[in-house]
């Protein structure tokens, strides 16, 4: 729309620079060993990897990979079937009920995680779900089911309704509509919801760290703020770690940047 | 894109309707009866109704309840104080300060990355080579735990060795304290958040930018208007509602800063950097004052909600002005 103007590339480099320095500092921190005090800005002249072993077995990395590999993966299976399930209603089915169901599910949206932590706390106690996967992933479904509803409504309602009624006619039965005719169409959604919730829960701290307290229930998050509260001093290791828990989600988003910009953002937007 | 119904007026909605039984009856008697409702397919959002009341609805009322009581967390017993829990929120020094960072962090964040975001959209806006480079850069920390984006600038911001220390050395002989100083730290979480999230704030101004029409500023152009006046009176108005989705998004984020303040001050010294999220963690557990830190959370949760309605209403009703 507008005309190529060559001098603004200067600014936009400029720009570029000064939001990739944190990420600059973190990666020259992350290579110098302990006793190497220059100046952060500097560049080392050597390669040490010994601090990305250290913090792997220290903060035993490897057991926070698998438990946060584990909570994310189920928490956006169970999130894409109830999600799925229970859009087909609500988006189909426009009775006053179903409206009023609905804006209870969005109105959800609003309650934030933590301010109900004491009374959550305490059921979480009572039913013995502390550092449990089951109690973690029911927590983070729970909180992102309202977000992933929305979603899939919204999508579900662009799909024509006489795709469904000519499923019907053919004497497909309703769940064979759902599962034959609707799921298959839902990918791009799907993908939205994937990625929504899966960056939202592998990062996820606030919760992680009241309900995984224990060791070897630790996620990422949990592991990395355990670390990095006993080894402050050892800048090389701190980094280290927080390079290897963005890693996974910051290579990911190198390659299918255009669905995590349009995923995210329109997420963000219905948030 | 608006769909045919939306842009049908609701007198046709209603002829529509109104006209549905005829057709069907022009076509042979009454509609078919499965292309009705059916109530069971409701049960298939029961699982999910379920979810909500357990983990969302029921800790919610229990948390109303405990905000009313003194209990310390673990007692099989406590007694109802009534509003004590809430009144004193109005007489505790700490307290006051707790709400004022949590007004910074979310009112401050939601300023600071509204107007850099759309400054980034504008200016990206412009074909050049660089942007597509430049947004996936800015859009970066988006993606990356807010924990771990606070250790990464707490390595700027360290007394010792720290980025920014060792180039203000250069100037200066002794080093600033941006983490301990209670005035200066709240704002660099404040510039924390900002930097993280205002990539979301940009992607929205720019996805609102692409579908102004050109004409406009055609029009505007033969008019003979000077390139801020098109910025704002067709630019700005009609980027209305990607601001009323930017702000009311980075309101509620702000609101529950929690990750990033535990990363670089830990909300202090002291409770001098504290957000409420923060501050209703440390009553509950280090100082085991669970009727409190209740009602810390149900005032969280009023703040937010009403803020965020409110804006959506205002912000709303400003949409519907221009």
């Amino acid at each position: 729309m507008m005309k190529s103007k060559k001098w603004l590339e200067l600014p936009a480099l400029l720009i570029c620079l000064l939001h990739i320095l944190p990420f600059y500092v973190l990666l020259t921190s992350s290579f110098k060993r302990e006793s190497d005090l220059s100046s952060k800005w500097r560049i080392p002249t050597y390669w040490f990897w010994d601090n990305f072993k250290e913090a792997w077995n220290r903060a035993d990395l490897h057991r926070a990979f698998i438990n946060d590999l584990v909570i994310t993966g189920c928490a956006i299976a169970l999130l894409i079937v109830l999600g799925t399930v229970s859009s087909y209603p609500l988006s189909r089915y426009r009775t006053r009920w179903n409206q009023f169901m609905y804006s209870f599910f969005i109105a959800s949206l609003i309650v934030p995680p933590l301010s109900t932590l004491v009374p959550l706390y305490k059921f979480y106690v009572d039913l013995g779900a502390l550092n449990t996967y089951w109690g973690m992933i029911l927590l983070h479904v729970t909180f992102y089911l309202p977000i992933t509803i929305f979603l899939y409504t919204g999508f579900i309602g662009s799909i024509p309704r006489e795709l469904d009624e000519a499923a019907l006619i053919d004497g497909s039965s309703r769940i064979g509509v759902i599962f034959r005719l609707i799921v298959p169409l839902l990918k791009p959604v799907t993908a939205t919801v994937i990625i929504v919730n899966g960056v939202n829960i592998w990062n996820d701290y606030q919760f992680s760290i009241f309900f995984l307290q224990k060791t070897n229930s630790r996620t990422f998050s949990v592991a990395l703020s355990a670390f990095f509260g006993q080894y402050t001093s050892n800048v090389g290791w701190v980094a280290a770690g927080s390079v290897i828990a963005a890693l996974p989600l910051a290579v990911l988003y190198l390659f299918l940047q255009r669905f995590f910009i349009q995923g995210l953002t329109s997420g963000a937007v219905k948030g | 894109m608006p769909s045919r119904t939306a842009r049908l007026s609701s007198g046709t909605g209603i002829f529509i309707l109104a006209s549905v039984p005829y057709l069907s009856a022009r076509n042979g008697g009454t509609p078919l009866k499965s292309f009705n409702s059916p109530a069971w397919l409701n049960l298939l959002y029961v699982p999910t109704v379920v979810l909500l009341l357990t983990f969302i609805v029921y800790p919610l009322a229990n948390g109303v309840k405990i905000s009313f009581t003194d209990w310390d967390g673990f007692s099989q017993t406590w007694d109802w104080i009534g509003f004590g829990n809430y009144r004193r929120m109005f007489h505790d020094q700490d307290t006051l300060i707790v709400i004022y960072n949590t007004f910074i962090y979310g009112v401050g964040s939601t300023f600071f990355q509204n107007v850099i975001g759309l400054a980034y959209a504008l200016f990206l806006n412009y074909k050049m080579r660089t942007a597509g480079i430049a947004k996936t850069i800015i859009y970066l920390p988006v993606i990356i735990s807010p924990l771990i984006m606070g250790y990464v600038w707490y390595f700027f911001f360290q007394y010792n060795g720290g980025a920014i220390n060792d180039i203000i050395l250069l100037f200066k002989s002794s080093p600033i304290d941006l983490l301990g100083n209670s005035k200066v730290n709240v704002w660099m979480i404040t510039f924390v958040n900002t930097y993280q999230f205002l990539g979301i704030a940009m992607v929205i101004y720019l996805a609102g930018l692409q579908v102004i029409p050109k004409d406009y500023y055609e029009a505007a152009a033969i008019d003979g208007a000077s390139s801020f006046s098109k910025f704002k009176n067709v630019t700005l108005p009609l980027l209305a509602p990607s601001m009323t989705i930017s702000i009311v998004l980075n309101l509620i984020g702000g609101f529950k800063l929690y990750d990033v303040v535990v990363s670089l001050t830990n909300g202090g010294p002291g409770y001098a950097s504290s957000s409420l999220s923060t501050y209703m963690y440390r009553q509950y557990f280090t100082r085991q004052d669970a009727g409190y830190a209740s009602s810390l959370g149900i005032l969280m949760f009023a703040i937010i909600s009403l803020i965020s309605l409110t804006a959506l209403y205002y912000l709303r009703r400003r949409e519907q002005d221009i």
